[in-house]
């Protein structure tokens, strides 16, 4: 059993040596956030607080910030409510080209991010909706649906239908059903498509970056411009507050979920 | 515990039901009536329509013509949730993501039922069958039995007027399966609800069930009291579904049935036809000089032999040719593959039914009836 032990922890070692790989670079914008100098220098000579006050109270990155945050709740909102729709028209229907229905949803996912950008900058400009808030909310909801599809859509598939057989044989409508038996049942899976629907809204770049305007600009885009126009380790709280936002909202779905189990 | 109420009649009327158009239909204009309080049990093969009839009596199947009454009522077009009728899946169709006693209430809370009668009547229910203080676990914490216990209360919680059942045990071991038996003929008779129940065991619906209504592929075959299928079929399928039979098919003439290698005393209407005769009627014995006045007699080889204890199953092939079954509770005769014995058994106990042989493979005259 020896060679097993052994084994496992190789095994371990490379995994530890991957995970490293994956966040240790990520990892770095944290100390240099708290850097005290305006500079990149890594490791920083001296700590401090001022990159974060200059992020939470310049206009520019605060207001970033705030659309980010407001455009990526109302995108998880319409995404979730209209990709758990769509999941249930293609799980519950027999359309005939439902698999083709199907694949356009998930279109999002493989056609090139930069092909969609220039596809939507060109149909917004004829419609009038750069730099508009519909025309954010629009672009991100259509990059968001396919998560929600595929989350609500896996949770479905595994959704035993008597269920809700019995729950009209005990006198439950359809919409009472659907409410206190289908939906929370499958709430996992709305849970991740709609975590998901806010962590592609927020971290959004490439169509943003084509249908921003100086007024609006969501956080991406002004870290974008911020590592490309400026030399501002102010960018470096910005990416800490995302990876903490990002990271936060996952732990919470893992949370959720284990609680659900243990219950 | 639900109040106990009247059970309702069911009454079906010519009820169809065709999946798709240009095929068999699934269920072939059948009539039925259930009576008030009885419990009726559809029994038949998979794919013979018992589980669709009863989908159509829940609402959970479009009726493609007929009618379904309810105490008189058509029912037919009514919604499943406006039904009243309780039902319990095979797989328990609990919901997951509520404990027992929130499980049990579920219909209780549709109805609008106040809070402190809902816990009062949770409770009873529970204690009912026998699940007092488990009402605050999941289902994931119950065991497949407990899980159908609960299943059993849910439905019968809210004082349906008839409870429906879909192969309930099918999913339990044996052991399992008969305790609950025992527990669903003791919630019958203590509800007094209309019972209806489907299952493809034939022991099971002999056990339980006031009447019996045998399907077989979309139709019923015979509708009867156990005792009345058991001893008095209609057909070779519902002979050998139900029980063991010896099966002697031939021509009748007289009160003569002539196999074409044997002619046997029954009674039945002159022509084709099959006489069937149960394996616990016929007697074994070793030699020719005690034979019994006025039987049926028939020289056969033994082909097998299987010792149960209490009795013996003693396969046999008849000098006619005709394969068959002894159960011979006796051990006074010895026998052993490849003796020669003679069978005999009462004239009046053989049944002749018509001789329909597509009813029943070889294997199944001799099998124990159980469709798989």
């Amino acid at each position: 059993m020896t060679d097993g032990r052994t084994l496992r922890r190789i095994l371990t070692a490379f995994g530890i040596l991957v995970a490293a790989w994956l966040v240790v670079p990520t990892l770095i914008v944290v100390p240099i956030s708290f850097s005290g100098q305006d500079s990149f220098a890594f490791p920083p000579s001296s700590w401090g607080l001022q990159h974060y006050v200059t992020f939470f109270t310049e206009a520019s990155w605060l207001n970033a910030l705030l659309v980010s945050l407001q455009l990526a709740v109302i995108v998880t909102v319409v995404a979730t409510v209209l990709g758990t729709a769509a999941a249930f028209a293609l799980a519950r229907t027999s359309l005939p080209g439902a698999g083709a229905v199907n694949g356009l949803f998930l279109a999002p996912l493989i056609v090139p991010g930069i092909v969609v950008a220039i596809a939507v900058y060109a149909t917004f400009l004829n419609w009038g909706l750069i730099g508009t808030p519909t025309g954010f909310v629009l672009a991100h909801t259509v990059l968001a649906l396919p998560f929600v599809v595929v989350n609500v859509g896996a949770s479905l598939r595994g959704f035993d239908r008597t269920l809700e057989r019995a729950a009209a044989s005990l006198g439950a409508s359809s919409w009472a059903t659907f409410r206190q038996v289908t939906l929370p049942v499958i709430r996992p899976g709305v849970a991740s498509g709609a975590l998901f629907a806010f962590v592609t809204s927020f971290d959004e770049v490439v169509v943003s970056l084509f249908i921003q305007s100086p007024q609006l600009q969501t956080l991406p885009v002004r870290m974008f411009t911020s590592v490309t126009n400026e030399v501002d380790p102010t960018i470096a709280a910005a990416s800490t507050v995302v990876l903490v936002v990002s990271t936060v909202l996952l732990g919470l779905t893992g949370l959720t979920r284990r609680s659900k189990s243990r219950a | 515990m639900p109040d106990r109420t009247d059970g309702a009649s069911i009454r079906v009327e010519s009820l169809t039901k065709t999946f798709r158009e240009g095929t068999a239909p699934a269920v072939d204009a059948i009539d039925l009536d259930v009576r008030s309080g009885e419990f009726m049990t559809l029994l038949g093969p998979s794919g013979s329509g018992k589980t669709t009839t009863l989908n159509m009596v829940a609402g959970f199947e479009e009726v493609t013509s007929g009618r379904i009454l309810l105490d008189g009522d058509d029912i037919a077009r009514l919604p499943p949730y406006r039904r009243n009728l309780g039902m319990v899946f095979q797989s328990y169709a609990l919901f997951p993501h509520m404990t027992a006693a929130e499980n049990i209430a579920f219909p209780l809370r549709q109805r609008k039922v106040s809070k402190a009668e809902i816990a009062r009547r949770v409770h009873e229910t529970l204690d009912l069958v026998q699940l007092g203080g488990h009402g605050d676990r999941l289902p994931s914490q119950l065991s497949g039995g407990q899980q159908q216990r609960v299943a059993l209360a849910r439905a019968v919680v809210f004082s349906p007027r008839a409870l429906l059942l879909d192969e309930p045990l099918g999913a339990l071991d044996k052991k399992l399966r008969e305790t609950l038996q025992l527990q669903i003929a003791r919630l019958h008779s203590e509800l007094g609800i209309t019972f209806v129940f489907v299952t493809h065991d034939q022991e099971e619906a002999l056990a339980l069930s006031d009447r019996i209504a045998v399907f077989r592929d979309g139709r019923i075959e015979q509708v009867g009291t156990p005792f009345e299928l058991y001893e008095a079929p209609v057909s070779r399928f519902v002979a050998t579904f139900l029980g063991d039979s010896n099966i002697f098919a031939g021509t009748v003439r007289d009160g003569l049935l002539d196999t074409g290698g044997a002619t046997l005393h029954c009674q039945g209407p002159d022509g084709r036809g099959a006489l069937v005769v149960r394996p616990e009627r016929m007697t074994l014995h070793g030699d020719d000089r005690d034979r019994p006045a006025g039987a049926n007699q028939l020289g056969a080889e033994v082909t097998d032999v299987v010792y149960q204890g209490a009795f013996r199953r003693v396969l046999v092939r008849f000098d006619d040719g005709t394969p068959g079954l002894v159960r011979d509770s006796s051990s006074d005769v010895s026998v052993a593959v490849g003796d020669r014995v003679r069978v005999s058994w009462p004239a009046a106990t053989g049944v002749v039914v018509p001789d329909d042989a597509a009813a029943d493979s070889s294997d199944a005259t001799v099998g124990d009836g159980v469709a798989a």
